[in-house]
């Protein structure tokens, strides 16, 4: 394939490493009163991106290295419009506390990018620049509050914590090239098919325990509840959701059809990382006081979930995944832009027991948490149950019952700290008011309790077939 | 006149309902409490009325004859689910029950009820589509969404509105339920991955594998049998029922647990006879113990509401037995002890509540001689105490009899056993009634409070109507529910080789 036609796959990126570049000199020359310039610019350069994706062409290009498949393009097309949503809050958060910068956005577009080149990487060099780049960017994300000694301190720990990852991951890559003889994921299955050394196995799991610390399942978790608690709200709100998709999407690329041949050997790690997830999520999160560490515990069930569905190794595990992490996605988005709505005489809420009385204050406020708390605890007919319904059809399909029901238990003690929130709103009294919430913020939580349910189960009827559609090109049955 | 769609309008009118209170309450001025709850209190009535005059006009045009389900729509939606509606002869009762019950709910509520009364009428409308939705789906995944769902509006009636240990109760009734119901949708996924299609009537028809199915049988039966509730799984029932609002306990008693009989005939039964007969000596076995254990309990308890909460368990216990004897008397006896059930069972709380309104105690100790104080209360209640007791021109007893005299060609020891617990039932409801109403006025807070009001006796004399005409003349049932449950029988005794 010659260089037009590959850079014509790769439409959106160059879309969004242009504007990165163009949008960080204006910002430079103009300093922070560019703000708002910059914020409307990025928002525009991503959603340019978005449409680029959706209706470009397929294909692979860059000899290899760069695939556009149904995948790539169904997780791209969605990791732009909540990255929009991102820098959307991020106004309303930053202007609340008059630390407005320039640099936000720049920095989110660039993790975007890396995110962008993680789900079209079509080998290992493709993978770990993708990752990296999304990775640096997160690190300085979450150190984004300088002044705050919780900011930096999470920012230190997300920083030295995730290098460790990288090079696991990187010296997974070095075994993997060293006993197959290539980089490129399609090399990699032929050489796999004449014969597969245990080097080949380590190599693999490395790079498994790499990606898992990324999408912070246990046991690779640790970073995640400190991290949460110290970084800004629309950060984490940023951390929780696309990334981990990007990273899931890369797992599925690389598990389901790189090393579709290894299935028995790491379907048994990606079950104990599940397993161990929704455990450690379910019952870590019982005892959180903090509203975003209990987040942080809930992600990490989630992320349970979803690996869950990727073990299942088959076409529909992957479609499941797919689903699953845009339902989820949008529920905790709605949840972290809920805990940015609340402050009380410029204090931001940050402790569950403040949530307190809050039916009797805020209603609107308080139907959308508790809309989005009923969804992630997967209560029909929110969308969260539709998430696991996929996840554990799609388990149960590849005869993993035990797996299945040790989720679905997991997921009513889980149950427990979502009634707690609801319980607090609704039957405790004694609140007082608490402050406007910026406009944004307000919307974009009612739209994702909207979501939650009813839009869900109109948008299910095209989302369904979408994701259908897009795994087609992994070739599973 | 064919009114088109008239299961989907049904089921979602009063869901419709709570979003014009809603609409109405955004519309209002902020500061008038007192007339946004009264306009409240009046459009769910009004919807919940609207609602009971759709549900006779679905009886009326019932065909009674066909076994085959009515009044069907079906649209696709994605993957293999469908929006897919129809009752038969089972589940068309339980809807009127439903919709019966519900004006009476609103109106129990009417005065007794201060805060909140706008997010009160909207818990209890959702809390009727959710269920009204259970009976009229025919599709397995809707079925477990609107079963699932009840669970969220009666948790917030008994957060919000329940008594002094209402958070401990609905937390316990919350995670119960959901803990039992996870595993039921384990089993359904299992079920739609190697059958294909999620409709019910299609599954009903598709053999499962001889060796999945106690598998799956368990996993339904966890479900339900928690809903029912069965021993030993029962006791957040007691709970729940002494800490929620009066109108919570009636729909507790009256419909909810209903769900848990209906799941049986409608999934365990036919969809898995080789484990229903299996498991039949264990779920007699529980059943009867139910009977027996829960009456004895219930005779030795000083709060009254929990008295008739324990009497509820055991006389769940005659409808499962009587579902899972497999023969055309005990399931038509169970269908008809559940329908009776539900109206006895909500009139008795219906007559705790006009006590402790008065009141506001359920203590035992706390009454006696009341039929001096309130004459008018002491018949209705004396009336629905025989008819809890089972006592022959009232509903109760022919569920009983039916259920035993099914229950009696399959295993004459439960029979035996069952029986007894018809005496122990008259023991401890007859003390109650004894103690509550009978002898001399002791404590003197008693005087000084008017006997039923008008609204009161609008509430009872419904129930009062239903329960005599339902016992007198019980083929006001049968007409519905012969045709399906013979079907149902037929093809559970020939699957089963009987």
């Amino acid at each position: 394939m010659d260089l037009s036609a590959s850079l014509n796959l790769a439409l959106p990126e160059l879309i969004l490493a242009i504007s990165v570049l163009g949008i960080v000199v204006y910002g430079a020359l103009r300093g922070n009163k560019s703000a708002f310039t910059v914020n409307a610019l990025s928002g525009a350069a991503l959603i340019a991106a978005a449409f680029a994706a959706a209706f470009g062409s397929h294909g692979s290009g860059f000899s290899g290295s760069f695939i556009s498949d149904g995948v790539a393009v169904y997780a791209k097309v969605f990791i732009y419009i909540v990255a929009v949503a991102i820098i959307v809050l991020s106004k309303g958060y930053f202007d609340r506390l008059n630390q407005t910068k320039f640099e936000f956005p720049i920095l989110i577009l660039l993790a975007t990018l890396g995110m962008s080149m993680m789900v079209s990487a079509g080998d290992l060099i493709a993978l770990y620049v993708g990752l990296e780049l999304q990775s640096l960017s997160a690190y300085i994300l979450a150190a984004f509050r300088r002044d705050d000694p919780k900011g930096s301190e999470a920012g230190l720990k997300y920083f030295v914590l995730g290098s460790l990852a990288s090079g696991l991951l990187l010296y997974g890559a070095s075994l993997i090239y060293g006993f197959t003889g290539s980089m490129n994921f399609e090399a990699i299955a032929e050489a796999l098919k004449v014969n597969t050394e245990v080097g080949v196995i380590f190599g693999l799991v490395f790079l498994i325990s790499g990606l898992a610390f990324k999408i912070s399942a246990a046991p690779f978790h640790m970073w995640t509840p400190d991290v949460y608690e110290g970084a800004p709200t629309p950060v984490v709100a940023f951390f929780a959701g696309v990334p981990k998709f990007a990273a899931l999407v890369l797992f599925a690329r690389v598990l389901t059809d790189t090393f579709a041949d290894l299935y028995s050997q790491w379907s048994q790690v990606i079950l104990l990382l599940a397993t161990l997830s929704f455990l450690v999520g379910a019952l870590g999160g019982l005892m959180q006081k903090d509203i975003k560490r209990l987040l942080a515990y809930s992600s990490i069930a989630n992320m349970g979930y979803a690996l869950l569905a990727l073990a299942a190794g088959t076409g529909y595990g992957v479609q499941a995944l797919l689903l699953f992490m845009v339902l989820y996605t949008i529920d905790t988005t709605g949840l972290f832009s809920a805990q940015m709505a609340l402050s009380r005489k410029g204090v931001p809420l940050t402790r569950i027991d403040q949530l307190a009385g809050l039916s009797k204050v805020s209603m609107p406020i308080t139907i959308a948490i508790t809309l989005l708390c009923l969804s992630v605890l997967g209560m029909p007919p929110f969308s969260g149950f539709w998430a696991k319904v996929f996840v554990f059809g799609a388990a149960i399909e590849a005869g993993h019952w035990v797996f299945a029901a040790i989720g679905l238990v997991a997921s009513v003690v889980a149950a427990f700290y979502y009634l707690r929130i609801i319980k607090l709103m609704w039957f405790d009294g004694g609140a007082e008011e608490i402050d406007a919430a910026p406009a944004a913020t307000k919307w974009i939580l009612y739209a994702s309790a909207a979501f939650a349910f009813p839009l869900s189960a109109f948008a299910l009827i095209w989302l369904y077939p979408l994701a259908e559609n897009a795994i087609k090109s992994f070739g599973l049955n | 006149m064919a009114i088109p769609n008239l299961l989907s309008l049904i089921t979602f009118l009063p869901l419709a309902g709570a979003l014009v209170i809603l609409a109405v309450k955004a519309l209002s001025r902020k500061d008038d409490e007192a007339v946004i709850g009264t306009n409240a209190k009046w459009i769910a009535l009004w919807t919940t009325l609207a609602t009971l005059a759709l549900t006779i006009v679905l009886l009326a045009q019932f065909d009674r004859t066909t076994t085959d389900y009515q009044f069907v729509e079906k649209a696709q939606w994605f993957s293999y689910l469908s929006y897919h509606m129809g009752v038969d002869g089972i589940s068309v009762l339980f809807v009127a029950l439903t919709a019966f019950l519900m004006p009476l709910c609103i109106l129990a509520s009417w005065t007794n009820i201060k805060e909140r009364l706008v997010e009160y009428m909207i818990a209890f409308l959702v809390l009727q589509t959710a269920v009204i939705g259970v009976f009229t789906v025919l599709d397995l995944f809707l079925f477990y969404m609107f079963f699932e769902f009840g669970l969220v509006p009666m948790f917030l009636i008994i957060g919000i509105w329940g008594g002094k240990d209402r958070i401990y109760a609905s937390y316990k009734f919350f995670l119960y339920t959901l803990l039992g119901s996870v595993l039921m949708l384990a089993a359904m996924l299992y079920m739609v991955g190697v059958a294909g299609t999620s409709s019910i009537p299609e599954l009903a028809q598709y053999e499962f594998l001889a060796a999945a199915q106690p598998w799956l049988w368990l996993a339904f039966f966890a479900s339900f049998a928690v809903k029912m509730p069965m021993w030993p799984v029962h006791t957040w029932l007691p709970d729940a029922h002494v800490q929620a609002p009066t109108a919570g306990s009636v729909m507790l008693a009256g419909i909810l647990l209903k769900l848990g009989g209906y799941g049986f005939i409608r999934f365990n039964l036919p969809m898995f006879p080789l484990a229903s007969e299996m498991f039949t000596p264990f779920v007699l076995t529980l059943s009867v113990i139910a009977i027996v254990v829960t009456s004895l309990i219930a005779f030795r308890q000083t709060d009254i509401k929990k008295l008739i909460a324990y009497s509820s368990v055991a006389h769940m216990g005659f409808v499962t037995m009587g579902i899972f004897a497999g023969n055309q008397e005990g399931v038509q006896g169970a269908v008809y002890q559940m329908i009776s059930h539900g109206l006895i069972s909500g009139a008795l709380f219906l007559c705790v509540g006009v006590v402790y309104d008065r009141w506001h105690t359920r203590e035992i100790v706390f009454y006696g001689g009341l039929t001096k104080l309130l004459p008018h209360f002491a018949f209705v209640f004396l009336l629905f105490t025989m008819a809890n007791v089972g006592l022959p021109g009232t509903s109760g007893f022919v569920g009983e009899i039916l259920t035993m005299t099914g229950l009696y060609q399959v295993s004459t020891w439960a029979a035996f056993v069952a029986a007894t617990g018809v005496i122990l039932s008259a023991m401890y409801a007859l003390t109650l009634y004894k103690r509550v109403m009978y002898g001399e006025v002791t404590n003197e807070a008693l005087k000084g409070h008017p006997d039923l009001t008008a609204r009161e006796i609008l509430i009872f004399v419904p129930l009062i109507v239903g329960t005599i005409a339902l016992g007198v003349y019980p083929a006001f049932v049968f007409d519905f529910t012969t045709a399906s449950v013979d079907a149902l029988v037929a093809q559970y005794q020939t699957l089963i080789g009987g």
